[in-house]
């Protein structure tokens, strides 16, 4: 990686981090840095580490060793003004199925303290992105899979974060759900410089512009854009690469 | 521009986030028509059944607050409202739990807002709903003849706040310790009825003395005990300052302890915690 890119100010800086849940390390000296605007795919088999990273990236818990850094402010120190600048689409669905979508989502901006007259229109415009602006009034309980990971894209975009992050977010979609989410993610990093961290185990939705980072077994095996990463394997693929990576680490 | 640090969230912001919460809570309350029914149902089952069967089996004896023989409906009517606020204490607690193993406990967990704030906002909007609760119950209660003071409705509500914060935060306490939805039926059984009836909710203790001292004891150290009092003596308009100062010292401790538990560096949560 050039010095000039080390050198900018990174949305998402980790370094170092380590976390055990009793005897069991499930995360070890893990670290990358994302920078703004880029779309960064956390490359991992289940059970590699991903949810776990998560959780410490949004405060759930503290890592018992290493840093994490948001917008070149160390997590510790305050992490009040990390959480607001983030948007999070965890893997479990976290809607609340009894309300309806306005609801929820005016739920949302209140735990991000805006006001009505603030997130009203914000709320208007995230749903008319994903296609659900008349869906507004419905209970979340009569959405299907799709629409309601949508919603939670919304959810998580409401308070015009700089930093997304997003935790399988395609897992038990269809296709079309899939590509719908893929590409609006894509294009909000080229539209609106949001960083964004992607975990997945699916290695086609990191594209060849994308960065990667390779978790497995709770280490980073390489971190990177995707044609470095094929290259520093010695494969064709990124699927090759990946595979490469983790049989060598086994 | 992108390492200027974000000021400090403004008191009105704070203030944002808590109505929202409270509102939430209380739209859930009223979209979960089979827990709005049972709340208002099994405080008026035992004032229409029990009540009317001990009634002449328990007899009460002029105590304070009340200055003559009163009927037994009346005097277990400030029980049943410490109950319901119990009930709804470990109802909001119960929610957490459930709130947690679906997931929705993350979306307030990730809000920028302190977790204290966050806790004593959910906290605030359990109580919010169980004094609706409390309200409609009296309301009820009225035809069954329990017809406090007119400024015993008015002197009621700060009790009513203060045992139900109480209440609240012994159940955010449970909650940060119960890791799944199935261990909280054996914690219900634990907790909810040992609390109830080692108490004066349903009769008073001079009674239970005179039959067993230890009894009488653990009724008296029993933080129910002080709720339920608190509510009889001020809905007669009149402070019982000994059960006010326990309610506000076991509502101050049970807070601490909620708030470590939910801690992510120091907190049960982190321990029990597993990886995906």
């Amino acid at each position: 990686m050039p010095d000039s890119v080390l050198h900018e100010p990174a949305a998402l800086e980790v370094e170092g981090l380590t976390h055990q849940f009793g005897p069991r390390r499930v995360l070890d000296g893990v670290g990358f840095r994302i920078r703004p605007g880029d779309f960064t795919v956390l490359l991992g088999q289940n059970g590699a580490g991903k949810t776990t990273l998560f959780a410490l990236i949004t405060r759930l818990y503290h890592a018992h060793q290493g840093g994490i850094a948001v917008f070149g402010q160390p997590f510790r120190a305050d992490a009040s003004a990390a959480l607001a600048r983030m948007g999070v689409v965890f893997q479990q669905p976290t809607l609340d199925l009894d309300l309806t979508v306005q609801q929820n989502l005016e739920y949302h901006a209140a735990l991000h303290g805006m006001a009505g007259r603030t997130a009203a229109p914000r709320i208007r415009d995230e749903l008319a992105r994903v296609n659900l602006a008349e869906r507004a009034r419905d209970r979340v309980r009569l959405l299907s899979g799709g629409q309601k990971r949508r919603v939670e894209l919304a959810r998580a975009l409401l308070h015009e974060p700089s930093l997304l992050l997003l935790d399988e977010p395609t897992a038990g979609l269809d296709m079309e759900s899939r590509g719908f989410l893929l590409g609006h993610v894509r294009r909000l990093c080229r539209e609106r410089g949001l960083a964004v961290l992607w975990a997945t185990h699916l290695i086609d939705e990191a594209g060849e512009d994308a960065h990667v980072v390779v978790l497995h077994k709770g280490r980073v095996l390489a971190a990177g854009p995707v044609p470095a990463i094929v290259a520093q394997a010695g494969a064709q693929t990124l699927k090759d690469a990946f595979e490469h990576l983790t049989h060598a680490a086994n | 521009m992108l390492q200027t640090r974000l000021r400090p969230l403004p008191p009105a912001a704070y203030a944002r986030c808590m109505a929202g919460i409270v509102r939430r809570e209380g739209l859930r309350w009223v979209h979960q028509r089979g827990r709005f029914i049972s709340a208002l149902v099994r405080p008026l089952v035992w004032l229409a059944i029990f009540a009317a069967g001990f009634r002449f089996v328990l007899g009460v004896s002029i105590i304070p607050p009340y200055e003559t023989y009163i009927p037994y409906e009346v005097y277990i009517a400030p029980g049943l409202i410490a109950m319901i606020e119990l009930f709804n204490g470990m109802q909001s607690s119960l929610s957490m739990v459930y709130d947690r193993e679906m997931g929705s406990m993350k979306t307030l967990m990730v809000s920028p807002f302190p977790r204290w704030f966050l806790l004593l906002s959910k906290l605030l909007a359990g109580v919010a709903v169980a004094v609706v609760q409390a309200y409609l119950f009296l309301g009820i209660a009225w035809f069954w003849e329990i017809e406090p003071p007119l400024i015993g409705y008015l002197a009621v509500l700060p009790a009513l706040i203060l045992s139900g914060l109480m209440l609240g935060a012994l159940g955010l306490v449970m909650s940060s310790f119960i890791r799944q939805l199935e261990n909280f039926a054996g914690v219900m059984n634990f907790v909810i009825f040992p609390m109830f009836f080692a108490s004066s909710a349903l009769y008073p203790l001079w009674r239970v003395k005179e039959s067993s001292l230890f009894l009488w004891w653990v009724c008296q150290l029993n933080p129910f005990t002080s709720a339920t009092e608190l509510i009889r003596f001020a809905l007669y308009g009149r402070v019982d300052w000994g059960s006010a100062a326990i309610v506000i010292g076991c509502t101050a401790a049970f807070m601490a302890a909620a708030v470590a538990g939910y801690d992510p560096g120091r907190g049960l949560m982190a321990r029990k915690a597993g990886p995906e």
